[in-house]
């Protein structure tokens, strides 16, 4: 299975970033092979409006099962839904530690958004 | 003829303004409330209106059969309105701009259009005043199509007075483009400076004549007066700090109730305005 980590860098021993569609990478852990690859989502930092949307088209087009994230807005988690992605919320400060309590089973998953649509 | 009414700062009387303009034009004029994120023009006419007019943009709608998913369409969308997941689109109206950018990128002739609804336009009188007003749908925060379906019901006999939005943003520059000559209607407070000079620098770039209203005027407008003078702006009209003036308003009487004596100096503006030298013909 393979879990999108929202990261401030490119691997998860860095800071996690809380935004889910302005987050300047994705981290893409895959459990079975024990392996991580950065995608990046620079072309969403600076969007006016959508950035959430397009951030939950890339994270499965990386073929990402799940999210794990700080928050999560109204129309990403509409995306990720229609695309079968669960998300997690965690309050952890690097990908590591978010990654240790996901394996423990101890991250909620979210059945809507958390928090409000930024622009709309 | 387009007369608009701006400011730049809210709250400085702009509403005030364009009532008072459109009453004193009568049958000449009307009023159009181009602020249509919060109009209030109507809340001074003891009026319902007689007409509703639905403004519609057009958007697309997607035709899973002929989709080959290459998500063409999503990449060619600015504005991030389409989501692409294989031949499964997600769209969200109220991100689309209805450039209709994705029904030329689409090869497979996938995507069509429909009219969705923005908002309505809504009609009145009283008073004497003509009054056209654009009121956005809850939840859809695009302000710019509602205005200018708005200004298409422009008349070309008729003076149309436009009650335009605050600040300098899209809404304020959809409103004030194209006017024959904008009044700009300020406070001399510093933030009513402040927002003075950004007005006049968006009607600088637009290429669009302005003249000056200073409400609330007291003995320290010499502020507002210096700048005028500086830029070349006409002061046009003082109306005066009044608590007359104020009460009458907040409960919804206009400028030429609650001050009947400056109705002239009014009458003296729409001319100067309409008749005088102000705006090139």
């Amino acid at each position: 299975m393979k879990i999108a980590f929202t990261s401030r860098g490119r691997s998860l021993d860095v800071l996690l970033d809380g935004r889910f569609g302005r987050t300047p990478f994705f981290v893409v852990h895959d459990t079975v092979s024990g392996e991580t690859a950065a995608v990046e989502n620079v072309q969403n930092l600076n969007a006016a409006q959508g950035a959430g949307i397009q951030a939950a088209v890339t994270v499965a087009n990386a073929g990402a099962e799940a999210v794990v994230t700080g928050h999560c807005g109204p129309k990403a988690f509409q995306v990720l839904q229609a695309a079968g992605i669960k998300v997690y919320q965690t309050g952890a400060l690097t990908g590591e530690e978010a990654l240790r309590q996901f394996e423990a089973g101890a991250l909620r998953q979210l059945d809507a958004a958390d928090v409000e649509g930024h622009w709309a | 003829m387009r007369i608009a009414v701006a400011s730049g700062k809210g709250g400085t009387g702009k509403t005030t303004v364009a009532l008072a303009l459109a009453e004193v034009l009568g049958p000449r004029g009307r009023l159009l409330d181009c602020d249509v994120e919060e109009p209030n023009c109507h809340l001074f006419l003891d009026s319902v209106p007689v007409r509703s007019e639905a403004v519609e943009v057009p958007v697309p709608e997607f035709d899973p059969e002929r989709c080959i998913g290459c998500g063409a369409c999503a990449r060619s969308c600015n504005f991030h309105a389409i989501a692409a997941l294989g031949k499964r689109m997600l769209f969200f109206p109220e991100l689309c701009h209805s450039c209709g950018g994705c029904g030329l990128a689409c090869k497979a002739g996938a995507v069509t259009e429909r009219m969705h609804g923005i908002g309505r336009l809504e009609y009145r009188a009283a008073a004497g005043i003509e009054l056209v007003t654009g009121v956005m749908n809850v939840g859809h925060p695009m302000a710019v199509p509602v205005i200018r379906r708005l200004k298409e019901r422009t008349l070309s006999d008729r003076i149309d007075v436009l009650d335009c939005p605050p600040g300098t943003a899209c809404p304020m520059v959809a409103a004030v483009r194209g006017a024959d000559f904008v009044l700009l209607v300020t406070e001399p407070t510093v933030f009513g400076l402040h927002d003075l000079e950004l007005a006049c620098d968006t009607l600088e770039k637009l290429r669009l004549r302005s003249g000056v209203v200073i409400n609330r005027a007291d003995d320290n407008c010499g502020g507002v007066e210096q700048f005028c003078r500086a830029r070349g702006i006409p002061v046009l009209m003082r109306i005066p700090f009044s608590r007359r003036i104020a009460e009458g308003y907040s409960s919804g009487k206009r400028l030429t109730e609650c001050a009947p004596e400056l109705r002239k100096e009014l009458e003296a503006l729409s001319a100067l305005i309409c008749e005088g030298e102000l705006v090139e013909r």
